[in-house]
């Protein structure tokens, strides 16, 4: 663990602060490469495009991924007949691999072949190339990850609900309360220690965002940087592209010292004022 | 009051038989496209195949390097986890049931090792591994995925064993057993839960991980299977029925474990989640 996991966090602070020729480091910058990243064009445009489209894509799976997995939560909540067998359906997606996932749905999507748009002829509608134009592409990659991961969120809004106790539903019931004021003023503060774990893992995994993308857009995030995230970015600046003259490993180490200090602050915060809401409420 | 609940359930149900359509549509839909011909697939998409046909599914197996990249797969998968399940093991034996000097130090130095994305740090694993000589090698992922998993392996491990009753131990020891037969043959076998679901844990993502083998392998015959997936995409873009094919295979071996250990694999994952 320490040669593979503490030495190279050490070294990619240390790489982050060198230039670098391929390989093997080539004299100390200061930090230049930061200063790269951030405020020198085009590399300052495509840090904040990337950000931004990062923002987005944590935004949008916190309401449609993780909304619909606590709405799924409840209703599995209910044991219905068959909440079982719903249970082991709504989590298989998240067994598999995003590279199957991706191309999947990338077969679906496809315009002239896919099964989204035959669906929609169907009913009149003459569906856009979803991946290929620049309004939706990121759009139909986010709602890959919500069906890919939903699952993941309800299950553990599930676990939640299931852990307040059937006494606690019954006085509510018993005074009154129906499912949506259940759901808003019971529920919804008693399961905030499963929100904080779903807010966090979600920021996480929309910032560290890598192989749908990858496998759905390419390592540019087509079209047009469309799709790109800071994930793409950092693998092109690291590795991809020799054509592009974008591979450099200092300021790859660079880029990823900035998003592991994004990461760990924001999360860090968010962590502290979650466990105070959890506390409160 | 009865029949609005009743009809309040029916809804629900509805809804939650609308939300498993939409869950297992692309699912079925690969599992018939697989037996389908790149005609059938274009003209009637919707519709079942006309018969059992064998030869996209045959020709993935037998004329591809599918093979190749599933033995590798089960190779990194499976010592990658046994070797965390060992290497964890000690250690949080160690942790959790002697005292001894930097004890906790330890302990909090695996537990930093949890907060840690190791994607970040990979240009110098990258440098690290072309210097050994483990750049594009299978033992180079494994030792990756061990030091990525060990974290949350002695942690879950080390609250387990904390917890176990200490009289069983101390009647064996008393009998004269060795240290190594107590954690052998009373600690193993007491704390199988914990260990399915670290192995679980590590498995599925370790499995399923792109990243990792798409910077550090580029010998195809080395290639995992995620990653022997996007080669074979490009490969056959034209021809959807043996892309459908290959995908169904792909996701086969861990659609049916998961299937026969469904609730080991919720608890193992969403659990190893919440540490």
């Amino acid at each position: 663990m320490t040669a593979f996991v503490t030495l190279p966090l050490l070294a990619a602070l240390r790489y982050a602060f060198y230039a670098f020729n391929g390989l093997a480091p080539a004299g100390f910058v200061g930090f230049a490469n930061f200063a790269t990243i951030l405020f020198e064009a085009p590399y300052s445009g495509w840090t904040l495009r990337a950000l931004g489209h990062n923002m987005i894509v944590f935004a949008a799976l916190m309401i449609l991924q993780n909304g619909l997995a606590y709405l799924i939560a409840f209703a599995l909540l209910k044991t219905l007949p068959g909440h079982r067998i719903h249970q082991v359906i709504v989590f298989l997606p998240v067994v598999l691999s995003a590279v199957i996932v991706g191309f999947l749905w990338k077969l679906m999507l496809h315009p002239l072949f896919g099964v989204v748009n035959a669906a929609l002829a169907l009913i009149g509608i003459d569906g856009p190339p979803w991946l290929g134009n620049e309004d939706t592409a990121l759009g139909a990659i986010i709602f890959t990850n919500a069906w890919h991961w939903v699952g993941f969120p309800a299950l553990i809004f599930l676990a939640g609900m299931q852990r307040i106790g059937a006494e606690t539903m019954e006085a509510a019931r018993l005074d009154g309360a129906g499912d949506w004021v259940l759901l808003r003023q019971i529920i919804w503060p008693l399961v905030a220690p499963a929100t904080t774990i779903v807010f966090t893992l979600t920021f996480i995994g929309s910032f560290n965002w890598f192989e749908l993308p990858y496998v759905m857009a390419g390592a540019t995030g087509s079209p047009g940087g469309a799709t790109d995230v800071l994930g793409l970015y950092a693998y092109r600046m690291a590795f991809g592209s020799a054509t592009a003259g974008l591979q450099d490993f200092g300021r790859g180490s660079a880029l990823a010292v900035l998003m592991f200090i994004f990461l760990a602050v924001v999360s860090a915060i968010a962590l502290r004022l979650l466990r105070r809401r959890e506390i409160e409420l | 009051m009865m029949r609005a609940e009743a009809l309040k359930n029916g809804a629900i149900q509805l809804l939650l038989a609308l939300n498993a359509l939409v869950m297992l549509f692309p699912i079925a839909l690969m599992v018939i496209s697989a037996f389908k011909s790149n005609a059938e697939i274009f003209d009637s998409p919707f519709t079942l195949p006309d018969g059992l046909d064998f030869s996209n599914l045959l020709h993935v197996w037998n004329d591809t390097e599918f093979v190749q990249y599933l033995l590798n797969s089960l190779v990194i998968t499976t010592s990658s986890v046994l070797l965390i399940l060992l290497a964890g093991t000690l250690a949080a034996y160690a942790l959790a049931r002697y005292r001894f000097p930097f004890n906790a130090t330890i302990y909090l130095f695996f537990l930093a090792g949890l907060m840690v994305p190791l994607k970040l740090a990979v240009i110098p694993l990258f440098v690290e591994l072309d210097t050994i000589g483990l750049l594009d090698t299978r033992l180079g992922l494994i030792l990756i995925y061990v030091a990525m998993g060990l974290p949350s392996g002695v942690f879950i491990m080390t609250g387990f064993l904390r917890n176990l009753p200490g009289e069983l131990e101390e009647a064996a020891r008393i009998e004269g057993a060795s240290e190594g037969r107590i954690l052998a043959q009373i600690m193993v076998p007491l704390a199988r839960p914990a260990l399915v679901i670290v192995a679980i844990q590590n498995a599925v993502p370790i499995w399923n991980d792109f990243f990792f083998p798409l910077v550090f392998i580029t010998t195809d015959a080395r290639k995992t299977l995620p990653q022997g997936l996007t080669v074979f995409m490009g490969e056959y873009s034209t021809d959807w029925g043996v892309l459908f094919a290959g995908l169904m295979l792909a996701a086969l071996p861990i659609t049916l474990v998961y299937i026969m250990l469904s609730k080991q694999f919720i608890a193992g994952m969403t659990q190893g989640a919440v540490k």
